[in-house]
């Protein structure tokens, strides 16, 4: 019973990494087609700026909001600054974005040091039998649940939602409809680029902020993405599902670094027999 | 012929004489290099012969098979460290070169064969790839433990293994080479490799390739099979991004999990960006080019040296997107251009004042 409680925690506690981190990635490469590379540095702003927040007396959860805010407007800067001309130049949009993690690395490590800026982790631990659980691990459940659920219900049931799929979809009908097409890629990649923040002051308890921060994390949000396939939210998820399922078991029974490379190989052999990704033969859904 | 040497517009041409003056000229000046150069410059210089190699693997591969892979370095990683644990446990080192070349192409294979076969789109191809180098940095950084040992060999984890041998002479393996003679075995081995796949490209498999980067459906519908020549394109490169790794791993001399890092990687899309990619020559001066900027940039107290690098990546994909070499090359082709775009308005002036031909009327030099 203990066991399988264990068990169960590892595998929620790995899934919800796996949603926080790939779903900001899910809108702005599985719904934009912008390969960010950035995105592991956007989730290691959003750490540092809810260690910021915290650490001049801001709450926590109130921390969470206004790092997801931050990192929402620096996404709306990048977006206008680089992204925005090489939209449809697929290779050039990962080599810039790539420039920008290294950039962004390098500044961080100038204005913070390479030391890493923690959090203190709230909320203590939930005894079950011989096993002692974080109750903030449980949070972050909770966290990625509602996120998703926001998420697909903000794509499905809003206005927006629509106009913003109908413009990924085809980008020239939408502006022959009167969208202003260009306003939509900003708000959207201003959008993902709020998740990611979000999740990484998530993140920050746990982890800490140090500036290689995202390169930890970039590798794993991408294999999610692309093995979930051509739509982005029921991909994700059903990657994610799959992934933390296999890490959360290989990590418990050897260690961590064996689980990501149980992962990887896993998604590797997978794209060889569904190249399309899971969702490569649905045609509805989000 | 500027034009020629530096921008290679052409590589599907056998090369003409004066390719082999240049690079025969090339040979010349690294080969008296030593003789007139400081022994720390000729340190410093073995290390970017390594890096060459990798260049010119990802050139080869982007350049004129249209493939980009971000995770060269893994095998680049998997040749340093495959040549480091092979030459400490036999205690010899020619073979294990060639096992370093072999472990490249191995692994280029495996994983090509289930990107390349499973027809995945050139971008996911990028990015697993990356993601494949990032997670043998992960595990190699993490066999730091005793139990992590191969033959005679521990693999240190995240210090690497600093105990890599220096090449020995094949017939006579108790003879160390000293740092002038790996200096010359370096330059002459990557101009043979630059030589090597300078030619491979006027074979029909290099322009099949060549082919495969125009237009990869056509080239399907003329017959050929391109996922067996792109997945042959992607081992050869592997193989020669590992023996790169052999020497690089020498010349440091360390075998190290930041070989197959983020940072290296970028690095080689760098070294082939600035250079230009499309060309051969371009990576390799893009690997002197960059790594003396470094150098330099480390000696001026800029503070970090990732930053500035950030910055001149997202500076070459906005504004010179050739990259310098076939920027350079293009001058002299530019003034052609111009000389022709000249002679052709010319001669549709000439012929716009010719009189209007009436129907029926008998055409004379209607070749015009």
């Amino acid at each position: 019973m203990d066991q399988v409680a264990n068990y169960l925690f590892q595998i929620g506690f790995s899934f919800s990494i796996f949603i926080l981190i790939s779903l900001g990635l899910a809108v702005i490469f599985g719904m934009m087609r912008v390969i960010n590379l950035a995105q592991g540095e956007f989730l290691m702003l959003g750490a540092y700026f809810c260690t910021l927040c915290t650490n001049a007396g801001i709450n926590l959860w109130l921390s969470f909001i206004l790092s997801a805010l931050a990192v929402g407007v620096f996404g709306v800067i990048v977006e206008r600054l680089v992204i925005q001309w090489l939209y449809g130049r697929i290779i050039d949009t990962l080599l810039a974005t790539w420039g920008l993690s290294l950039l962004l690395v390098g500044g961080v490590t100038t204005i913070f040091g390479p030391q890493t800026e923690s959090v203190a982790a709230p909320l203590g631990n939930v005894q079950v039998g011989a096993f002692g659980f974080p109750v903030y691990g449980l949070v972050m459940m909770a966290i990625a649940v509602a996120l998703l659920v926001a998420v697909y219900a903000f794509w499905r049931f809003t206005r927006y939602g629509l106009i913003v799929r109908g413009t990924m979809q085809n980008p020239t009908i939408s502006a022959a409809l009167g969208v202003n097409r260009s306003l939509v890629y900003m708000l959207t990649f201003a959008f993902g680029s709020a998740l990611t923040g979000l999740a990484g002051a998530v993140l920050a308890p746990i982890v800490g902020a140090y500036p290689t921060l995202g390169i930890v994390y970039i590798a794993k949000a991408f294999i999610t993405v692309i093995t979930g396939g051509h739509l982005p939210l029921i991909g994700t998820v059903s990657a994610s599902g799959l992934f933390s399922t296999i890490d959360g078991i290989v990590a418990t029974v050897s260690s961590s670094v064996i689980g990501e490379m149980t992962v990887l190989f896993v998604a590797i052999i997978l794209l060889r027999l569904l190249p399309l990704g899971i969702t490569g033969r649905m045609t509805r859904g989000v | 012929m500027v034009h020629g040497i530096l921008a290679m517009q052409h590589p599907s041409e056998r090369p003409k004489w004066w390719w082999w003056v240049f690079v025969a000229g090339l040979a010349a000046f690294f080969i008296t290099m030593p003789f007139h150069l400081e022994i720390f410059v000729i340190l410093e210089m073995s290390r970017f012969f390594g890096m060459a190699m990798l260049a010119l693997s990802m050139g080869f591969l982007w350049g004129f098979s249209g493939i980009l892979s971000f995770g060269q370095t893994a095998f680049f990683g998997l040749g340093g460290y495959g040549f480091t644990v092979l030459a400490l446990n036999t205690g010899e080192t020619t073979g294990s070169v060639f096992f370093a070349v072999a472990l490249g192409a191995a692994g280029a294979g495996i994983l090509g064969y289930f990107m390349i076969y499973g027809r995945i789109s050139e971008i996911y191809l990028s990015v697993i790839t990356l993601v494949f180098t990032l997670i043998l940095e992960k595990g190699i950084r993490a066999t730091s433990g005793d139990q992590y040992v191969i033959g005679k060999v521990r693999l240190n984890g995240q210090n690497g293994i600093p105990t890599v041998p220096q090449l020995d002479v094949p017939w006579n393996t108790s003879v160390q080479l000293d740092i002038n003679w790996f200096f010359w075995v370096g330059a002459v081995v990557m101009i043979l490799v630059y030589i090597g796949l300078r030619l491979l490209l006027t074979t029909p498999f290099g322009r099949v390739l060549v082919g495969i980067r125009e237009n990869e459906r056509r080239t399907e519908l003329l017959g050929y099979d391109t996922r067996r020549y792109k997945l042959g394109a992607f081992m050869l490169a592997g193989g020669v991004a590992g023996l790169g790794g052999a020497f690089y791993a020498i010349s440091i001399p360390l075998a190290h999990p930041e070989m197959f890092s983020l940072g290296r990687a970028a690095d080689v899309i760098m070294w082939v960006l600035v250079g230009g990619k499309g060309t051969l020559i371009g990576p390799i001066a893009g690997v002197f080019a960059i790594e003396h900027f470094k150098g330099w940039l480390g000696t001026q107290g800029v503070g970090q040296v990732t930053l500035v690098l950030g910055a001149v990546l997202i500076l070459f994909v906005l504004v010179f997107q050739r990259g310098l070499v076939p920027s350079i090359g293009s001058l002299p082709g530019l003034w052609q251009d111009r000389a022709a775009i000249g002679r052709r308005l010319g001669e549709a002036a000439a012929q716009a004042r010719r009189p209007v031909r009436r129907r029926g009327q008998a055409r004379r030099g209607s070749g015009a």
